[in-house]
């Protein structure tokens, strides 16, 4: 379901923003603009949709139109032309006290440099927008410290901004925007002002609140690495235009121009392809029956070439892992009749199909047998092993510096 | 000289208009000087010792005690209860035309410009030069001193809370307005109490002002601590002159310590 659409939308900053208008229309871009007309246009012809629930991430260099564009869709900015719908409602058409009316319950908003009123405690600061739309107090007060709650700062209450770090006073502008509990949440950079360590904090919980609760998040990033941790989508602008909308994989397998490509140099690939993608069911799975099932599994693996096979129950749930090894023993030692978990080697703990490379790596690099890959069900899917692991690995770089090089060669030619 | 028929003009004509302003100032004025001279003097120093104490400590408390009394001491007291007075009426005229005047200034450029030259006005003409008319529209006494105080003393109010209110940071009132605030809401939950630091160093200004409109006001017939100053120099006592003239200093003293820790306190 559409949240937000955004038509045709512009914003030109200077005094005739319609001169510049037409010469955008005559296909004069945001350089020569500024050269004939000292103007600058900060958004030109953005045109997408938000799905109702989803992160969307708008991503770009400085003055690529990002801040621009998500300030209009509250209208903190005007737009010079085009349109921006929520909820089927045209934003841009509404008068002042619609306006005012709209921000306090539909929106909210965290920014970059937190924002916090320095003159007010913290939980007042979180109650602020409950505070405009005149809740009344003890109400206000008893949702703003669940707000703080949510964030882990509901002990600091009554202290005041000023007393505390960078990262304590972001989570209080998260908190602030979550008290008031809007359908859409705007955030402007806001952990871009935070150090890795926190920041990386900041992203997990805001993913996790997301799982809660649902809402529309509208984020802005210049980081990849944050645009691929969080976004459900992601929107890449330049100089004003949206250049590509999709998902962080659509994106990194089909960018739509070198612009796009070039973000992506830099980004590490353990941490947008996930166990799922590479997973391979190529181990023999042995199906747990009520009897006998040592020597027959000795039997399958004897007749494969394979040291390890994997154990499952008649819905395929994953059990455990059995080897040539531990299965001769097992029956050796007299208990061929004894159920097969006997034979389960120890300390196999499968992975989930939605963790990252960078998740399963530990387990990968430490086991000295293929990882087991199972789904939120426990559902067995298959293996991840060590040379499959690494074979990824090394076709992202190839591939990564084949495109780099056809780059530079395109760039050589056309200097 | 048609600057003087152009008074004539209006005192004949706008009576009515210049009484209507003299009647608040009037009421005022006479209030606060009644009451701080009926007021029994120990009364009057108890209060503004705790107030002192109260907003800067017990040195500024002892110090407002000792001078109070000094001044009781010298005979001043009936004159420094009327300066008192009137410096407080101006004050609070100042105030009440001076901070809705720098809100407006600080919300539009063009307001801006067009005051400051009047501002500026207000600031550089030598008093004596508005004086003649206010007497002519107002006659002598101390309402006329206290309309003069004000025209001279309310441009700091003015520019200072113009400033404080510039110099909110943006962001601020941006994350106002995109919680829902209105622009009133913005004004009186953001941007005044985070102007206030600014807006008191205006109080303090203006206070000042006042204080030195003392001795010039005593020229057009106000009473208050200029008067014995102004008699004195007639009269070549300047014992008197001397007397008066400290009066106004430690009065200007006390005020200013305390208006000062308010906007302190503010910080």
């Amino acid at each position: 379901m559409e949240k937000i659409v955004v038509k045709k939308l512009f914003k030109i900053f200077g005094d005739e923003p319609e001169k510049a208008l037409k010469l955008l229309e005559q296909g004069h871009d945001k350089d020569s603009i500024h050269e004939k007309t000292g103007m600058t246009v900060g958004v030109n012809n953005a045109s997408f949709s938000i799905e109702s629930g989803e992160i969307f991430v708008v991503m770009g260099l400085s003055g690529s139109g990002k801040s621009t564009i998500v300030r209009m869709l509250n209208r903190l900015i005007d737009p010079t032309a085009g349109r921006v719908v929520v909820d089927g409602k045209d934003v841009t058409a509404m008068k002042k006290d619609e306006l005012v009316n709209f921000r306090l319950h539909n929106m909210s908003m965290v920014f970059q440099s937190f924002a916090l009123m320095p003159h007010m405690s913290v939980v007042d600061n979180a109650a602020f927008g409950l505070q405009l739309a005149k809740v009344d107090k003890d109400k206000r007060r008893e949702r703003a410290i669940e707000a703080l709650a949510q964030v882990g700062l509901e002990a600091w209450a009554d202290s005041y901004p000023g007393e505390l770090s960078g990262g304590m006073q972001q989570r209080v502008g998260l908190a602030r925007g979550l008290a008031v509990d809007p359908d859409i949440l705007l955030m402007d950079e806001a952990f871009s002002a935070l150090d890795p360590l926190i920041r990386t904090e900041m992203q997990d919980e805001l993913v996790k609140l997301q799982e809660k609760d649902q809402r529309t998040i509208v984020f802005i990033s210049h980081d990849m690495d944050e645009a691929l941790r969080i976004g459900d989508r992601i929107a890449i602008m330049e100089g004003g235009r949206v250049v590509q909308v999709g998902t962080p994989e659509d994106i990194l397998q089909n960018p739509v121009d070198d612009y796009v490509r070039a973000f992506f140099r830099g980004v590490d690939p353990t941490n947008v392809i996930s166990a799922g993608d590479i997973v391979r069911d190529t181990y023999p799975t042995i199906i747990k029956t009520k009897s006998g099932s040592m020597m027959a599994a000795h039997e399958i693996l004897s007749g494969s070439d394979r040291n390890h096979a994997y154990v499952v129950d008649g819905q395929r749930h994953f059990l455990g892992m059995v080897t040539s090894e531990g299965l001769k023993e097992a029956i050796e030692s007299g208990k061929s009749d004894k159920p097969i978990d006997q034979a389960f080697i120890k300390d196999v703990i499968p992975v989930k199909m939605d963790d990252s490379m960078q998740d399963i790596l530990p387990s990968v690099a430490s086991r000295s047998f293929p990882v087991p890959v199972v789904d939120e069900n426990n559902v067995y899917k298959g293996v991840v092993s060590k040379n499959r692991f690494l074979r990824t690995l090394h076709r992202t770089e190839v591939h990564r510096a084949e495109e780099a090089e056809a780059l530079e060669a395109r760039q050589a030619e056309s200097a | 000289m048609w600057v003087s028929q152009f008074v004539d003009w209006l005192v004949n004509n706008y009576r009515g208009v210049f009484q209507a302003i003299k009647w608040p100032i009037e009421q005022t004025l006479n209030g606060l000087d009644h009451g701080l001279n009926a007021a029994h003097p120990i009364i009057v120093i108890v209060l503004v010792v705790i107030a002192a104490w109260r907003f800067s400590g017990i040195g500024l408390a002892i110090f407002t005690a000792i001078s109070m009394v000094f001044i009781g001491l010298l005979g001043m007291w009936a004159d420094t209860m009327t300066t008192l007075a009137m410096v407080l009426s101006s004050v609070l005229f100042c105030c009440l035309a001076g901070i809705p005047l720098g809100i407006l200034a600080a919300r539009s450029n063009r307001f801006d410009s067009v005051l400051r030259p009047i501002l500026d006005a207000m600031q550089t003409t030598p008093a004596f030069v508005y004086l003649v008319p206010i007497v002519m529209l107002f006659s002598v006494g101390n309402v006329a001193g206290v309309l003069a105080t004000i025209v001279f003393a309310m441009p700091p109010i003015i520019r200072l809370t113009n400033l404080g209110i510039r110099q909110v940071y943006p962001e601020l009132v941006e994350a106002a307005k995109a919680f829902g605030a209105t622009e009133w809401q913005v004004l009186v939950r953001v941007q005044v109490p985070l102007a206030m630091p600014t807006i008191l160093a205006g109080l303090n200004q203006t206070i000042m002002m006042a204080l030195s409109m003392v001795v010039i006001a005593a020229l057009i017939g106000a009473g208050g601590l200029g008067s014995p100053v102004i008699r004195g120099l007639n009269t070549l006592d300047i014992g008197l002159a001397v007397v008066g003239g400290i009066g106004i200093v430690l009065i200007a003293m006390v005020l200013d310590r305390i208006t000062q820790s308010m906007a302190q306190r503010k910080k």
